[in-house]
């Protein structure tokens, strides 16, 4: 610390932003703590260097602050997180220090919470499929390791308990290997943080857990840096120590709403619904920290679980996190209240790396034409269903009928499990071919008779042979 | 050249007081990190600096000088199947410089220094040459002959001149120009943001084949076009550009990378070494040219990378070859001019997008064209450039896809509704166009067939009707329709899945001749027209849609394109069939 540089020149509090001056040698990003009169502690980010006045951002809010007796002690890093395997097991504040009421964490190595690209020619191409034991997800968008795949819920939406199930449940086939998961919580409710800690507890996961829990009731800045500390650990669990990291943020809607409310108080130009125009950059420097390495063991494969404002998928929270992951699951508010669950909307949802994560020896040579068949007829059916509704069910044809049976069939017994349901990828393809046994074989485009023959139920018969 | 230093920092842009004799563009060095920079603004004593690496641990004071030259692409042999950032560091190199995360502050060469290229003298001691005259070549890779040309603005009679193994620093020839002496290397420099002269502009006459059918038949793009792919997430706009890069007729593909996924990137440099040009048999990436600044890298090289990749495009087409070069996404590089805008506080337009967004998509996009390139001899060369486009919400009144759709002349619209349903590539047929169509009329002709185009307009005519169909059967059901009206129903649904509906992961799929398309379309609306023609003479529609053949008609599109004459029997199994009824 003796390089620290120490003033108590502030001149201006607005929002969670300070405006400190007469400084020297200040750097753009690093790190300050502000001392408060009664000795309290807080930290800050250098915002804007501009000649001898330096704009801080504070993380844990500027109540109590005032001009004359705050001091603010410039550090001359950028805010780091001290990382060590004993991290495993513990819960932290969103600033990364510990609320478990247990001893602090002696690091390995202090790392940089913002880290740096992943050179495009180091990343490995994800093309592990991890078996979620989920239908809906393992057949239609298939996670591999390495990706990132966002769940568009919204409220009132059982995300939580779709989050937990994945991860209790993700696993690789044939392999047993070192497997993490890191979960971080931005501006969440205590009882949902508790449901997920309560959860981990009781199915021993937590041994295998880092939380990183910013409640409701936290200071809504300190979300800047949540999900930073949490990839942080997680780059060192996946890259330092070779394992499988599964990394939940959850909700980055309220992180997004955090980057507004500092942009607001800078006064920007606003984009989008008041969001700045940075956020999409600002969101893929969390989002592209998942993936491969090239002779690297680990891998991280994030799950981040947004709310959608309104269940609008064009609101630029949902818009922008779509263009940056790897796909995207959409939970529908129709399904849910006909009692499915996962109340997954297979349609809008997709995986773009399910083409390279899927086939001979990953899942099974159907998989590919067999869901892409479910797809089309799932869509047929669904459009057959609203027709029905104008004309009603007798202006149906009799193939028109057929499709609307199926696609209530495959969200009663597809879609639908419990969620102590695990499921293998054999059990969830043998269910797509008992659906589509509904249908006559010329209504069958996407599949070819050799599948039919090979993977095929044996003594099943389509209805026109 | 004099230092000044450094006065603020926020983000990405720096500003610097004292720098002397800076010009607007130059590449500055930015603080004791030496960060590559552009000055993007003068006002008295202050400069406006965009820093291409990340700004955090930079701060007041710090120095800040000037290089004196603008941002440059190197341009000569090495280009090929490698892979560069947004200002064209090769990131093969920064990895074993700096590991598997980008350092910054890097300073690298741009082409390799060391290696050794093999370079063929072309003309001889004494010949009078001028700008673009091809005075050797390297044969970089088995599917390109680098042209080594003249460099803009040089011209004389050789003097000296020497074939054999040389690095591209190496004087490989000597011009005597007004009584002076030039050297020429391999290596030449080009600044990104000035299109390199061409002697004239052509009129697009071919058609660029993607081996894609609804854009090859439906709406194409000629060679030395422009087109755009608008559409939200989800609808396919990388694969269909990755098709197009990987199957497009084009010598040289310039594919960039604007502020998108890591994991594609990586993708196309794994894959791209796999696949197999279907003309040459080699490798894809011995034609290629990738420009990587991903999402996540630093936000002012993002806007650079479109201008570094369509320099390094028009370098190629100098050299007579036809190049493709595929953006995605310029919406990115849009959000890239915003941001800046946005620090540098100016005044905004749309959206929030600087007032200058459409004058500078529309510099980009002439960039294109078909040219009789700058050299004494009768050289063509053409630069296609396809962008694709990220509206938010898929809303296509979004300033970037307005001012983009000034300029093009093809208009992919990608819907997300297509996509849901897995119809891909899911462009809409009813909203997209072609402007070129006139402009390749002869081409295909000749080539395919003279009525190519007509089969065409009728195929986009009965999709037109099917769609006002639809209506009539969402008002009163389908059984009121006519026997004629509900054949335009099932040809239709038979042109959308049997022949727009094209699978990229279908090894036989995934690419189709312009040939194969022309007899596939043929055989649908053979079976169309024939069947019409059966319903006129009292024949029961139900008993039509119940041929086998149909089931064959759908299979059409897998087979193998050299077993192309197996159309010639299907297209006479339907005669047989119509006629022994």
């Amino acid at each position: 610390m003796s390089k620290a540089k120490e003033y108590s020149t502030v001149t201006s509090i607005a929002g969670p932003l300070l405006m400190v001056e007469h400084t020297a040698g200040i750097k753009y990003s690093e790190i300050a703590e502000i001392i408060l009169k009664n000795g309290e502690v807080r930290h800050g980010r250098v915002l804007e260097i501009n000649q001898d006045k330096a704009l801080v951002q504070l993380f844990e809010g500027s109540m109590g602050l005032n001009l004359a007796d705050s001091r603010v002690r410039f550090l001359g890093k950028s805010l780091e997180l001290g990382v060590s395997l004993d991290m495993l097991g513990r819960i932290f504040n969103g600033l990364g220090q510990p609320i478990d009421k247990g001893p602090s964490i002696i690091p390995e190595i202090k790392l940089d919470i913002n880290g740096l690209s992943i050179n495009p020619c180091a990343r490995d191409y994800p093309n592990e499929f991890i078996q979620t034991g989920i239908s809906a997800i393992d057949g239609m968008t298939t996670l591999v390791r390495g990706q990132k795949l966002p769940i568009f819920s919204a409220a009132g939406l059982p995300h939580n308990e779709l989050a937990a199930q994945i991860a209790r449940q993700a696993k690789v086939l044939g392999q047993e290997e070192q497997f993490a998961v890191v979960f971080g919580a931005m501006g969440i409710t205590f009882e949902e943080a508790d449901y997920f800690i309560t959860d981990f507890k009781k199915t021993g996961a937590i041994e295998r857990a880092v939380l990183f829990m910013n409640l409701a009731d936290d200071p809504a800045i300190e979300r800047i840096a949540t999900p930073r500390m949490a990839l942080t650990c997680a780059e060192y669990l996946a890259f330092e120590k070779g394992m499988h990291v599964l990394v939940i943020l959850t909700d980055m809607t309220n992180y997004c709403e955090a980057l507004r409310q500092i942009s607001a108080a800078r006064k920007e130009i606003p984009g989008r619904r008041g969001y700045p125009g940075y956020m999409y950059t600002d969101l893929a420097t969390i989002y592209e920290r998942a993936g491969r390495i090239i002779g690297q063991k680990g891998s991280i494969t994030q799950f981040p679980i947004l709310t959608m404002p309104e269940d609008d998928k064009t609101h630029p929270i949902p818009d922008l996190t779509g263009y940056i992951t790897e796909g995207q699951v959409i939970l529908s508010r129709e399904l849910h209240r006909r009692g499915i669950y996962p109340p997954i909307d297979i349609l809008p949802s997709l995986s773009r790396l399910k083409e390279k994560g899927i086939g001979e020896n990953k899942t099974r040579g159907d998989h590919g034409s067999v869901t892409s068949q479910i797809f089309s007829s799932y869509a047929r059916g669904k459009e057959v269903k609203e027709l029905a509704v104008i004309l009603g069910e007798a202006a149906l044809t009799e193939t028109d009928k057929i499709y609307a049976r199926f696609s209530d069939e495959l969200e009663s017994t597809f879609i639908n499990q419990r969620e102590d349901d695990e499921r293998s990828i054999a059990d969830t393809l043998d269910l797509c071919w008992k659906l589509l046994l509904l249908f006559p074989r010329n209504e069958l485009k996407r599949v070819k008779d050799a599948e039919i023959e090979k993977y095929f139920l044996k003594g099943q018969q389509f209805e026109d042979k | 050249m004099s230092g000044g230093k450094i006065v603020k920092v926020s983000g990405p842009l720096v500003i610097a007081s004292d720098l002397a004799d800076v010009k607007m563009y130059d590449v500055v060095k930015v603080g004791l990190p030496q960060l590559i920079g552009e000055v993007i603004g003068l006002d008295g004593n202050t400069a406006f600096i965009q820093v291409y690496e990340e700004t955090a641990g930079i701060g007041p004071d710090e120095p800040v000088s000037g290089t004196g030259e603008p941002l440059s692409v190197e341009l000569g042999p090495g280009l090929i199947g490698g892979i560069y950032d947004g200002i064209q560091r090769p990131l093969t190199v920064i990895q074993q410089m700096s590991g598997n995360w980008i350092a910054r502050g890097i300073d690298i060469p741009k082409l390799d220094r060391k290696k050794k290229w093999t370079f063929k003298a072309k003309v001889s001691k004494g010949e009078q040459v001028i700008t673009g005259d091809i005075i050797g070549t390297v044969q970089e890779t088995e599917l390109v002959e680098q042209k080594i040309m003249v460099p803009p603005g040089l011209a004389g009679e050789v003097t000296m001149i020497k074939s054999g193994d040389c690095t591209v620093e190496e004087v490989v020839c000597q011009l005597k120009q007004d009584g002076q002496s030039v050297d020429i290397k391999m290596a030449q420099h080009w600044p990104v943001r000035r299109m390199r002269p061409v002697k004239d502009k052509l009129p697009p006459s071919e058609p660029l084949v993607t081996g894609q059918r609804v854009i090859d038949t439906f709406f194409p793009v000629a060679k030395g076009g422009t087109a755009c792919i608008p559409g939200p997430f989800g609808s396919g706009k990388t694969v269909v550009q990755h098709q197009l890069a990987k199957w497009a007729d084009a010598q040289i593909i310039v594919y960039v990378g604007c502020g998108e996924r890591g994991n594609e990137m990586t993708d196309v440099l794994m894959e791209f070494p796999k696949l197999k040009d279907p003309r040459s048999g080699e490798p894809l990436i011995k034609r290629t040219v990738l420009i990587a600044n991903t999402s996540n890298m630093p936000v002012s090289a993002r806007e650079a990378s479109v201008y570094t990749g369509i320099t390094i495009a028009e370098y190629f087409r100098d050299m007579g070859y036809t190049v493709a070069l595929m953006a995605d996404s310029t919406s990115r590089w849009a959000e890239a001019l915003r941001e800046m805008s946005g620090r540098l506080e100016e005044m905004p337009g749309e959206e929030g997008y600087p007032a200058y967004l459409s004058m500078r998509l529309a510099e980009f996009y002439e960039r294109a064209g078909k040219v009789k390139c700058a050299c004494s001899e009768e050289r063509e060369g053409s630069l296609s450039v396809v962008g694709a486009v990220s509206p938010p919400g898929g809303d296509l009144s979004d300033p970037v896809v307005q001012s983009t759709l000034r300029v093009v002349k093809v208009f992919w619209s990608l819907e997300d509704k297509l996509a849901y349903m897995r119809h891909f590539p899911a462009i809409n047929w009813l909203n997209s166009y072609s402007l070129y169509l006139d402009n390749i009329s002869d081409y295909v002709g000749n080539k395919i067939s003279p009525d190519f185009l007509v089969l065409r307009r009728k195929a986009i005519k009965l999709l037109q009707d099917e769609a006002s169909l639809e209506e009539i059967v969402r008002l009163v059901g389908v059984e009121s329709l006519s026997a004629n009206d509900r054949l335009t129903l099932a040809t239709a649904k038979s042109l959308r899945e049997d022949f727009l509906h094209q699978m990229a992961f279908d090894p036989e799929d995934t690419y189709t001749s312009l040939q194969k398309q022309y007899q596939l379309l043929q055989l649908i609306m053979h079976f169309h027209h024939l069947a019409k023609e059966a319903i006129s003479r009292k024949q029961n529609l139900d008993d039509i849609l119940k041929y086998k053949i149909r089931e064959k008609i759908a299979k059409a599109k897998y087979i193998p394109e050299d077993k192309i004459a197996t159309f010639k029997e299907l297209f006479n199994e339907v005669e047989q069939v119509f006629k022994g009824e």
